[in-house]
């Protein structure tokens, strides 16, 4: 079972990308194409994206029975559901506004999520005490819905600074704009350069003494830029440059800090070569690809906010909310993660109140759009990294 | 101040800017399209603005107030995620100290400015109580009169109310029942008067921000509420197996509850269980399966006094795993911790140093340790001294942490037939210091360990109201934002049919029911202003 449930993740997988290239088809510059054709594709991509969708679900249900819980329970399940949930609030909102460039930009986006996800362990893990509850499944599915249709409108204000930013100087905006493609070409960085070190069958082993004063081993699968805190090196593999701060706390902080600056550094060479390529600003050369109203992916980030703030709520906060009642005797701890779900509510509290009045509308929303999806991703990434806390089993 | 009333004969109060009944603007310079998102009526904040309270309201009820409240909040509780609260350092070492060993220079100033205590310090506090206030003060301020004018309005619309919508058209003609048969089938309800048409969808989504808003007051009042006595109780529990232990915190008029833990069991993941294999061979140690206290429940009878023995009343039997308290009257049991093998009883036989040979054996109770222990035949031991848990303190004396048994050392007086005096020796976990040339010794002849259970007692009688302003607050974020406030005014005037329309949000699918309407009626499409100046 878990076999099958992993070539369906495959699979899926490969679908999505598919569904990637229709909707760029359907978007094709390709002198005065018919609506037939947008219209044709976009559908082509749209089903792609359905049956893609279909296919990581029965991962989802064979990942389930194989291991006898909910698939929610680790940093690969999580992120690997997180993606899915981002294919589903983008069907959603396909459905409602039929915008294809949403398609060529959301799909990627998820992808991208998933083969960051499949870099984790993917060990079917047993659930620890604490896990051991309906309320994980609750918690964690509405949680990573929610957080999915607020990724879309990210998706969708991203498109809107592309589209409208001028791009004929350079200016704040068109470098922030830029810093934000970098970030996502990091990923791509991060996954390529793990697969090259795990393909080269890279180890770099330290002794460290951990929260127990006992000697631990610890195995870096990357050349150690950042080696762990107060750690000796057991073999004579490069580095490290510098050790980790000791006030980064979570499981493993030295390995993740590692990784992150490798994904920083391949980041930064992928984004060179691209611009080296493109001989201009990335968002430079894709404005002219992008030809969506600008009112209409206002409206689309606003709406995907609009439905996906109550479903955050209901599940990061209020589900989250009964499981600690039941688990730790108190609702509310002020524990890192949940302080960050908060941060995350308040700050789409705000942009709603913003709304309200006219001069944030357009292309302030769109950057405070691209903002709360960096708290999301804050949340899910560096409160386990840097922060203690009770989420940092993960 | 006197009221205002308008040609159609509606009269509204002093401060209104749109006649709540047909729409007309009351001033020369009102703008119609920004005045509709409360619909023109007389808000406290917009009329009055002399005294102090007039300044106070004003500025609470203002959503951008409400926002930077909001902001500020927010960065707050961002900084205090950056270095540990102090619920969450060690509980034995010293903050003062800590922050700053730990965290380098940065975290003394953390330390010094309160942010270890962030969340209960009295200005995060004050902010929520702010941000309480500025939610009651600005939604009483636009949703009573917002309320009040969609009761009022009226079917026919004012010629300048309807022109100035952001949606309008003007027609040469169109068949009133079909439009209004087409509305109908678009869920719109309905209303006629002197062949004008006025249809709405979805009123109820615009109280949806002041239900969500008194969610939020009716949540943060029960989450101020626990500081009443009587509404909370935190206390922890820990308990040896086989022992009984009164419950803090749960004594009332009619007895106090005691818990016998039976059983401590911890069970770990069998690593060769197939299906989590890979995942357990990974890890060095072993992971946790499940921790759990098999407990009876008992009471005191009513009048029972202190002191006294109490007579305890079985109430039940349970078991306590994490995710799974146990619950009895307001109050429940949460498994939080437990200890392994905590030293219990020590055995030791009084042996003769030179022959080897034993007289006696004895158990001391590591708890409640008996002061003389009698081996029979004029041998005997006496504990002079007990160290629970030995340390040497700073002046090189013998001391104890504390009264936990986790290194029993004792000072032991043996007397024997031929020692009479008596002969002293230190004894502790390999340690076994006389004071001269003994011909006697203690030998160390065993242990005995139990498990300890730690519980967390909690009574909360906040919860239910916090749950309802949970519950209140989805059913009001949703109600607002998942529908919206559709309208659409129909008016026959002399040069044509008058079409308009306005939704507070989602114009995206208002211009759908509009396509909709006009492809099936006469009814020229109606034009968006806004996208047109685009």
């Amino acid at each position: 079972m878990a076999e099958i449930s992993s070539t369906l993740l495959y699979g899926a997988f490969m679908i999505y990308l598919f569904s990637t290239l229709f909707f760029a088809m359907s978007i094709s510059d390709k002198k005065h194409e018919k609506a037939a054709h947008t219209k044709k594709w976009g559908k082509i991509g749209f089903i792609t994206a359905c049956v893609g969708f279909a296919a990581q679900l029965g991962y989802f249900i064979t990942r389930w029975i194989a291991s006898g819980h909910a698939p929610v329970s680790n940093l690969f399940e999580f992120t690997t559901f997180f993606g899915m949930m981002m294919v589903l609030a983008f069907i959603i909102l396909y459905a409602i506004y039929r915008t294809n460039g949403l398609g060529v930009f959301a799909m990627p986006v998820a992808l991208l999520v998933i083969a960051y996800a499949s870099m984790f362990p993917k060990d079917i893990s047993p659930l620890i005490p604490a896990l051991q509850s309906d309320w994980l499944k609750i918690h964690v599915t509405t949680a990573a819905l929610g957080e999915g249709i607020l990724a879309i409108s990210f998706v969708s204000g991203l498109i809107y600074l592309i589209r409208t930013v001028d791009q004929s100087v350079s200016s704040k905006k068109t470098k922030w704009i830029e810093i934000v493609l970098y970030s996502l070409i990091s990923v791509v960085g991060f996954i390529i350069i793990s697969l090259a070190f795990k393909g080269a069958g890279y180890e770099a082993s330290f002794e460290i003494m951990n929260d127990q004063n006992q000697p631990e081993k610890i195995v870096y699968d990357m050349p150690a830029i950042a080696g762990p805190a107060n750690g000796e090196q057991l073999d004579d593999s490069f580095g490290p440059l510098f050790s980790t701060p000791s006030w980064m706390n979570g499981a493993n902080a030295s390995i993740k800090l590692n990784t992150f600056i490798w994904s920083l550094l391949s980041g930064a060479i992928l984004y060179g070569l691209l611009r080296l390529i493109l001989r201009k600003r990335i968002a430079a050369a894709l404005q002219p690809k992008v030809r969506i109203n600008p009112d209409l992916l206002d409206e689309i980030s606003y709406r995907a906010v609009a439905i996906g703030f109550p479903i955050f709520t209901l599940g990061a906060l209020i589900f989250a909310m009964i499981w600690a009642q039941e688990a730790w005797s108190r609702f509310w701890g002020w524990d890192p993660k949940e302080v960050w779900a908060l941060i995350t509510f308040l700050f789409y509290a705000a942009y709603l109140h913003l709304r309200l009045s006219r001069g944030w509308h357009g292309e302030k929303s769109a950057w405070l759009c691209v903002l709360g999806f960096w708290i999301i991703t804050f949340n899910l990434i560096a409160v386990n990294l840097v922060l203690v806390g009770l989420h940092s089993y993960a | 101040m006197q009221s205002i009333t308008c040609e159609c004969g509606h009269s509204n109060p002093y401060g209104t800017s749109l006649c709540q009944a047909c729409g007309k603007p009351l001033d020369s310079d009102v703008e119609v399209l920004s005045s509709m998102r409360y619909e023109g009526s007389a808000r406290r904040s917009q009329t009055y603005k002399k005294t102090f309270v007039d300044h106070t309201w004003n500025f609470f009820s203002s959503v951008r107030v409400g926002v930077w409240l909001i902001i500020i909040i927010l960065v707050a509780a961002a900084i205090g995620t950056i270095f540990p609260q102090e619920t969450f350092i060690p509980p034995n070492v010293d903050p003062a100290t800590h922050y700053e060993s730990e965290y380098g220079t940065l975290g003394l100033i953390y330390y010094l400015l309160g942010f270890h205590k962030l969340y209960g310090s009295w200005w995060f506090i004050i902010l929520l109580g702010m941000l309480g206030l500025s939610i009651i003060i600005a939604s009483l301020d636009r949703g009573i009169p917002l309320y009040k004018a969609l009761k009022t309005q009226r079917v026919t619309r004012h010629d300048q109310f309807m022109k100035n919508q952001r949606l309008f058209s003007v027609s040469e003609e169109a068949e009133l029942e079909e439009i209004k048969y087409t509305l109908e089938s678009l869920r719109y309800k309905v209303r006629e008067e002197k062949g004008n048409l006025f249809a709405e969808k979805g009123r109820f989504s615009r109280w949806g921000a002041y239900v969500n808003h008194v969610g939020l007051i009716i949540f943060l009042t029960g989450a101020m509420l626990r500081f009443f006595p009587g509404m909370y109780v935190d206390e922890i529990l820990w308990v040896r197996e086989g022992e009984k232990a009164s419950i803090p915190g749960t004594k009332s008029d009619d007895g106090q509850y005691y818990l016998e833990n039976k059983e401590f069991i911890l069970e770990m993941y069998d690593k060769e269980e197939k299906k989590f294999n890979s995942a357990l061979s990974s890890v060095d140690g072993e992971v946790a399966k499940n921790y759990q206290s098999n407990v009876t429940l008992y009471k005191t009878t009513p009048n029972h006094t202190i002191g006294e023995e109490p007579e305890l009343i079985k109430v039940k039997d349970g078991e306590i795993r994490v995710n799974e308290p146990f619950k009895f009257d307001s109050f429940a049991l949460y498994q939080t911790d437990f200890k392994l093998n905590e030293f219990s009883k020590m055995s030791f036989e009084l042996e003769e140093k030179a022959t080897g040979k034993k007289f006696g054996k004895l158990t001391v109770d590591l708890h409640e340790p008996e002061k003389k222990y009698d081996l029979g035949n004029g041998y005997r031991v006496e504990i002079e001294e007990y160290f629970p848990n030995f340390i040497l303190n700073e002046q090189s004396q013998p001391s104890t942490v504390n009264n936990l048994p986790d290194n029993p050392a004792f000072v032991f007086s043996m007397y024997s037939p031929e020692t009479p005096k008596g002969e002293k020796a230190f004894v502790g976990i390999q340690k076994n210091i006389e004071a001269g040339e003994n011909q006697f010794k203690m030998s160390f002849a065993g242990i005995e360990t139990k498990d300890l259970t730690a519980l967390t007692v909690r009574k909360d009688h906040t919860l239910w109201i916090i749950a309802l302003g949970g519950v209140i607050f989805m059913i009001g974020v949703t109600q607002g934002l998942y529908w919206n406030y559709r309208r659409i005014w129909i008016k026959q005037n002399q040069d044509g049919v008058w079409a308009a329309a306005h939704t507070n949000k989602n114009w995206y699918g208002l211009k759908k029911d509009l396509d909709f309407l006009s492809e099936k009626t006469s009814l020229i499409a109606l034009v968006d202003k806004e996208s047109d100046t685009k």
